[in-house]
């Protein structure tokens, strides 16, 4: 296999790895936060409006760490600098 | 595939290139100016209003009560920074539906500028309502020790702040190429409208976050320096 070919394996099956793996963290936190959440506000009711603000910043703060890990695997896929290094010194 | 409308050039001349990020961005602000323009030309205050009228009052009044709420304090001061990000964002996002947009905001250009905007405004902020000296006395806190992380926090919630906007968009701008290729027709509308959800909800988390930033530098030390709540302190202990 040429260099490009490994380059591109690799990148897919990292890229594949990180999705998945990264994805698993951010899954069982936001649960868990949504779950701590709902139970506020069953034992709280009056206090939906706070409770449900605050779940929402912390949601976006948890679902950046997986944003972080999609925009890594679109770097591998579509902006991999070792890619184009590689084709740029085949002369491609 | 294009993951960026930075990558769509309409028009270049020499080092200047026009590409779809700026194309976009200046419809968005074309489109918010016109219709604020417009309404407000014929603002009344009788009972009987215009409907653009209703809107632009239920959008103000609302954006009002959510940062009175963040904050905890008077409004007025943070409604045009902060009302003006949201009103950005979320007509930036909205448009997605128009066939043949790109979001500007799907660009890390627009929504590190963005995330520059508050990383400006929170110091400008805090210096306008605490003073020079006192704003910059947190960065010492709670030991000389901890400023260069107090710095290091500053710069990297900004970053976080660009990423997770961009990196929102992005994925659904994406996502809806890739299966437009894989399955047309009926899948991709259904991500379409998950992401006009998506964006709706970074605009709003976005704007909540900036008045958060803000707030914590305005308030945070209002409470440690009020003589009378120093006193009840001392007196306790």
């Amino acid at each position: 296999m040429d260099s490009v070919s490994i380059i591109g394996m690799i990148s897919v099956i990292t890229a594949g790895l990180t999705i998945a793996i990264g994805s698993i963290g951010p899954a069982l936190a936001e649960g868990r936060a949504v779950a701590q959440a709902l139970s506020a506000i069953a034992q709280q009711p009056d206090e939906s409006a706070t409770i449900t603000r605050t779940l929402f910043v912390g949601l976006a703060m948890i679902e950046s760490t997986a944003i972080y890990c999609f925009v890594v695997t679109m770097i591998l896929i579509f902006a991999n600098p070792f890619w184009d290094h590689a084709i740029a010194a085949a002369g491609g | 595939m294009t993951i960026s409308p930075d990558s769509v050039v309409y028009f270049q001349w020499g080092i200047f290139s026009l590409n779809a990020t700026l194309v976009f961005t200046w419809v968005v602000m074309a489109i918010l100016t016109l219709t604020s323009w417009l309404v407000t030309r014929r603002i009344s205050d009788n009972p009987d209003i215009s409907r653009w009228q209703n809107l632009l009052e239920v959008l103000v009044t609302g954006i009002r009560d959510q940062i009175a709420q963040v904050s905890h304090q008077q409004p007025g001061n943070y409604l045009p920074f902060v009302g003006t990000l949201f009103l950005f964002i979320a007509m930036a996002n909205l448009l997605n539906v128009v066939p043949g947009y790109l979001a500007p905001t799907g660009s890390l250009s627009t929504t590190t500028a963005l995330a520059i905007c508050v990383f400006i405004a929170v110091p400008v902020f805090g210096i306008a309502s605490k003073g020079a000296g006192s704003y910059l006395g947190r960065y010492l806190q709670p030991t000389w020790f901890m400023l260069p992380f107090n710095i290091i926090g500053e710069i990297s919630r900004t970053v976080a702040l660009a990423v997770r906007l961009y990196g929102n968009i992005m994925s659904g701008t994406v996502i809806v190429g890739i299966l437009l290729s894989l399955t047309p027709y009926f899948f991709p509308v259904v991500m379409q409208l998950l992401g006009l959800l998506t964006g709706m909800i970074q605009a709003y988390i976005f704007a909540v976050l900036a008045m958060v930033y803000i707030a914590s530098a305005t308030s945070v030390y209002e409470k440690a320096e009020d003589p009378d709540q120093a006193d009840t302190l001392s007196s306790d202990q």
